[in-house]
């Protein structure tokens, strides 16, 4: 069952500035779903159109199996948003941030009370949660958002850039809250992100986004296996001598070989696979091997090759584009 | 039920955002005191000129005080904005929160704080020596004051939402409020306006809010002309209300 659907969104801004061109997604229920890309791709543009905050100017969507512009109403029963900037209110506390939210969605007296406790408790907030939001740490914000976006026990859940601004301490622990209310709850998460090692980590398929469109789809080892294969590379102990050559000779499947001193590198279809062959014909032909490693291509690597630029420099242009 | 329960919900917010900040009080009441001490002082021989009806300046003064406060409530929209920037309103938004609880949730904490600041400047021109008509008259002041607030409120709301900026909201409350304010009996008895003013003021809400207090709250009450004033800045409300709920469908179309 699809949990989240979107076909050929197309939405422009005032000034004919064009978010989204043509973009279909489609998430399975219960998964991880990463749509990466640099700033400005239409990722956020995506997020609001799919949890009600904008319409689209055509295209449709269904998010939890209703229709997010005929049906928004019952769509927002379903689903909870951590948006890119802060939900929280800041002059109020955090239980009574939760106390409000609750009774939005009609969690009122004793199931209320319950169910704030237990985000409290869970986020590590309760001994904070009578503190005004204002003086929580980043991290403690952050955590008090996703709690915000979690009092209704949401089917589906929208992360915006979840991570953007958290120190790497807080960036994995929220990693390892969202696996898991995934992986428990069996929650669909579509997450946003700006980080490759991110999507790379947590999705379990994802859409790679540039222009307003979505350029290339897959899990992420499917969309790194598109690209030649993995690098494979051995340092030798000592100097390796014209046998080295003919060693390597006996292994098939290596291309674009590079010998340079001790170390040696080539591409191969599947590096676990290769290695021992590799190690084998070097040792037989007299040289040992020190070390040996298999470098998966990066998403950056896919990201260069369906959107013909990479993240850094599509992430600048934005930028500047925007400034 | 669900629409009463979500405004009170947005209100309950932002009136334990005003008890954090107890110096609001005394922040807020500043201009109206001075108003009331320093015109009361400057214009205190008006009562003196013919055609001035009635007792003393400061007693004729105090509910054109009372609505001059209610008008402060048009800054309201600023925590809307506020609230824009920071992702609150968003998440308000994506979440099944009655749209009107929005606007409303905001009118009624302006109302209230508008309350105890008018009785405040009640109380205060009462030690000052002025004498108003009794408790009920004072009420229905209180009252119609409210329902200027409200107006004001409604339509800051509805600006903010659509503006998103603070500059254009304090450009357009600055520039209505003064002749808002001037082209009403807010400070001058109707029969001493010039004639254009006297026109012009039939149609400005703050004289409509003026002149039903001012009637309430003075010796010959004239309830047919409360009823009317009352009834024009109930429909004034209806209108800004529904205009500061709409604007968030625009505000989600450019979103």
């Amino acid at each position: 069952m699809k949990a989240i659907e979107a076909s050929n969104l197309r939405k422009a801004y005032p000034g004919g500035v064009c978010a989204l061109d043509g973009l279909s997604l489609a998430v399975e229920a219960g998964t991880i779903f990463g749509l990466l890309g640099p700033n400005g791709a239409g990722k956020s543009t995506t997020v609001k159109i799919l949890t009600t905050l904008s319409r689209p100017d055509s295209g449709e969507a269904r998010v939890a199996g209703l229709d997010v512009v005929r049906d928004a109403q019952r769509v927002r029963r379903a689903l909870g948003v951590v948006g890119q900037k802060h939900g929280l209110d800041p002059e109020s506390t955090g239980r009574e941030n939760l106390e409000m939210q609750a009774e939005i969605y009609g969690l009122s007296g004793s199931a209320r009370r319950e169910r704030v406790e237990q985000l409290l408790e869970r986020f590590g907030l309760a001994e904070a949660a009578g503190r005004i939001a204002r003086t929580y740490s980043g991290g403690m914000q952050r955590r008090l958002d996703l709690a915000l976006g979690l009092v209704h026990r949401p089917k589906v859940l929208f992360l915006d850039e979840p991570t953007t601004g958290l120190d790497p301490e807080a960036r994995a622990e929220l990693w390892r809250e969202i696996e898991r209310l995934a992986g428990e709850e069996e929650m669909t998460i579509l997450l946003t992100t700006h980080y490759l090692e991110e999507a790379d980590r947590l999705a379990a398929r994802l859409a790679i986004v540039d222009r307003g469109r979505v350029v290339a789809e897959g899990t992420p080892d499917e969309l790194k296996s598109e690209l030649r294969g993995d690098t494979v590379q051995v340092e030798l102990l000592e100097s390796a001598n014209g046998d080295a050559g003919f060693a390597l000779s006996q292994v098939s499947g290596l291309s674009e070989l590079t010998l340079d001193g001790r170390l040696i590198r080539a591409q191969v279809d599947n590096g676990a696979a290769a290695i021992p062959s590799l190690i084998t014909a070097l040792e037989r032909g007299g040289l040992r091997v020190a070390s040996a490693t298999v470098a998966r291509p990066s998403l950056d690597d896919v990201y260069l090759r369906h959107a013909g630029r990479s993240f850094q420099q599509a992430d600048t242009n934005t930028k500047e584009v925007a400034a | 039920m669900t629409a009463l329960r979500h405004t009170w919900q947005v209100a309950l917010r932002y009136i334990r955002a005003l008890l954090r900040q107890p110096a609001w009080v005394g922040i807020s009441l500043t201009q109206p005191v001075i108003w009331l001490l320093l015109f009361g002082a400057l214009f205190k021989r008006t009562a003196d000129i013919p055609g001035f009806s009635g007792g003393s300046y400061i007693e004729f003064l105090t509910p054109g005080v009372v609505v001059m406060l209610a008008m402060s409530s048009a800054w309201i929209g600023m925590a809307f904005i506020e609230d824009i920037n920071r992702g609150t309103m968003d998440r308000l938004l994506v979440s099944p929160i009655w749209r009107g609880a929005l606007n409303l949730g905001s009118v009624a904490q302006s109302v209230l704080s508008l309350v105890i600041q008018s009785l405040i400047v009640i109380g205060l021109s009462l030690a000052l020596g002025a004498r108003f008509s009794g408790i009920e008259g004072v009420a229905v002041l209180i009252a119609v004051a409210g329902l200027l607030g409200a107006v004001f409120a409604s339509l800051s709301n509805g600006i903010a939402v659509l503006a998103r900026q603070r500059e254009t909201l304090i450009g357009i409350v600055t520039m209505a409020t003064l002749p808002l304010t001037f082209l009403s009996t807010a400070l001058m008895q109707e029969s001493l306006l010039p004639d254009w003013i006297r026109w012009v003021a039939k149609f400005n809400p703050v004289n409509w809010a003026a002149e039903a207090g001012r009637s309430a709250a003075g010796p010959d009450t004239d309830w047919g002309l409360i009823a009317t004033r009352a009834g024009l800045l109930t429909l004034l409300l209806l209108a800004s209300a529904a205009f500061a709920t709409r604007a968030f469908n625009a505000y989600q179309r450019s979103a």
